[in-house]
């Protein structure tokens, strides 16, 4: 569909990119994360390029994840040799009625993206949103806080290893004794 | 069967004689005088007007209509899905409203948490304040809600609402700590 975004992405920044693949007619181009910002601004300044329209930006957690038909122990990193989270950036452009998908891989142990809320304003929040998600840390954004949760949580809810209802309550009765069993929940789940 | 219901009335019907006239009358007052305040956070809002408009017409119970503070009003209704960074606004809410206060959870999102079981949803509202009535649906259908309010009308009358206990029990223990 926006096969002609990709190949002057690829004359232009050919070194930035890892890979460019196509999905459901959706272009899709890893970018290594070190020149983000240099392509991010290309595409939205180029004349035929034109990417005016920030759709969102959110991370994909493949910690659990497995290729159709391997074995059960294999994991998404096993198989590929893939870090275990990816960012995911989608661009649009109203002149030119084409769109992008930017994708950036980052390793657990070094979670951390270059922040494109200067480049497109609208990508502040959604940054925000991903960082309190997902925990993932983007360097030279303007103000990098929790957007959803307190201040006072601690870890990341949306990553896959997070308890699936470990619940860190703010405020509690005082009269209620100290854990109270309710259906569903595990002992080990967080109440106090 | 049948001897056991008698026993039942006539056991209320002690308890009802015991109780003074005054609190009696104050209570008869109370019960048809319920200032509602909606603490809606969700989808059972909806539902919630629609108690309130003309058709169901909460205002055939005495709960007039809703107060805009917390001050005036007697009943507090937490309508709708309530989240862990909400429960200190809630619990905030029902601290400034005067006693005798009252509490219905409105939906099945507000009694248990309903269907959301994660990081974010609290389970239940009563984690945090004192329930009296909980109305279970989701959303509840008027008829139900209207059934809850004539519980909590029946429970104000009998003295048997979480803050008129409490004020008794008080009551009890500065007696006993005024006799020692």
């Amino acid at each position: 569909m926006s096969q002609k975004v990709l190949d002057a992405l690829q004359g232009k920044h050919g070194p930035a990119l890892e890979l460019v693949e196509s999905q459901h007619g959706d272009e899709i181009a890893w970018i290594k994360r070190d020149h983000l910002v240099t392509v991010a601004t290309w595409l939205r300044d180029d004349p035929a390029m034109l990417f005016d329209a920030p759709v969102f930006v959110t991370c994909i957690d493949r910690l659990d994840w497995r290729p159709l038909g391997a074995p059960a122990s294999t994991h998404w990193s096993d198989a590929s040799g893939k870090p275990r989270f990816e960012i995911a950036y989608q661009l649009r452009s109203h002149t030119h009625r084409h769109r992008l998908r930017l994708k950036i891989a980052v390793p657990e142990h070094d979670a951390r993206c270059p922040s494109l809320a200067m480049v497109w304003p609208a990508f502040n929040w959604q940054e925000r949103e991903t960082f309190d998600m997902y925990g993932i840390r983007f360097e030279s954004h303007p103000d990098l806080r929790r957007i959803y949760m307190y201040e006072e949580f601690v870890g990341y809810p949306l990553r896959k290893d997070y308890p699936k209802e470990k619940r860190q309550p703010l405020v509690r009765r005082d009269d209620l004794p100290v854990s109270t069993p309710r259906f569903g929940t595990k002992p080990e789940g967080g109440h106090r | 069967m049948g001897v056991e219901i008698t026993t039942t009335r006539l056991e209320d019907a002690a308890k009802w004689a015991k109780q003074s006239l005054v609190e009696r009358a104050t209570n008869w007052g109370r019960k048809f005088s319920l200032f509602s305040y909606p603490f809606v956070t969700a989808c059972c809002g909806m539902e919630f007007m629609s108690v309130a408009g003309p058709k169901y017409d909460l205002a055939r119970f005495g709960a007039e209509f809703p107060r805009f503070s917390p001050r005036q009003s007697d009943l507090l209704m937490v309508v709708g899905t309530v989240t862990e960074k909400q429960g200190p606004a809630l619990k905030r809410v029902f601290d400034q409203m005067a006693e005798p206060k009252f509490v219905i959870a409105f939906g099945v999102c507000a009694s248990t948490g309903g269907f959301y079981q994660n990081y974010s949803t609290m389970p239940g509202c009563d984690q945090v304040i004192p329930v009296d009535v909980y109305i279970p649906g989701c959303p509840p259908r008027p008829e139900q809600v209207l059934d809850a309010v004539i519980m909590l009308m029946e429970r104000i009358q009998s003295g048997r609402g979480h803050s008129q206990l409490r004020t008794k029990r008080d009551a009890l223990i500065a007696d006993q700590a005024a006799d020692e």
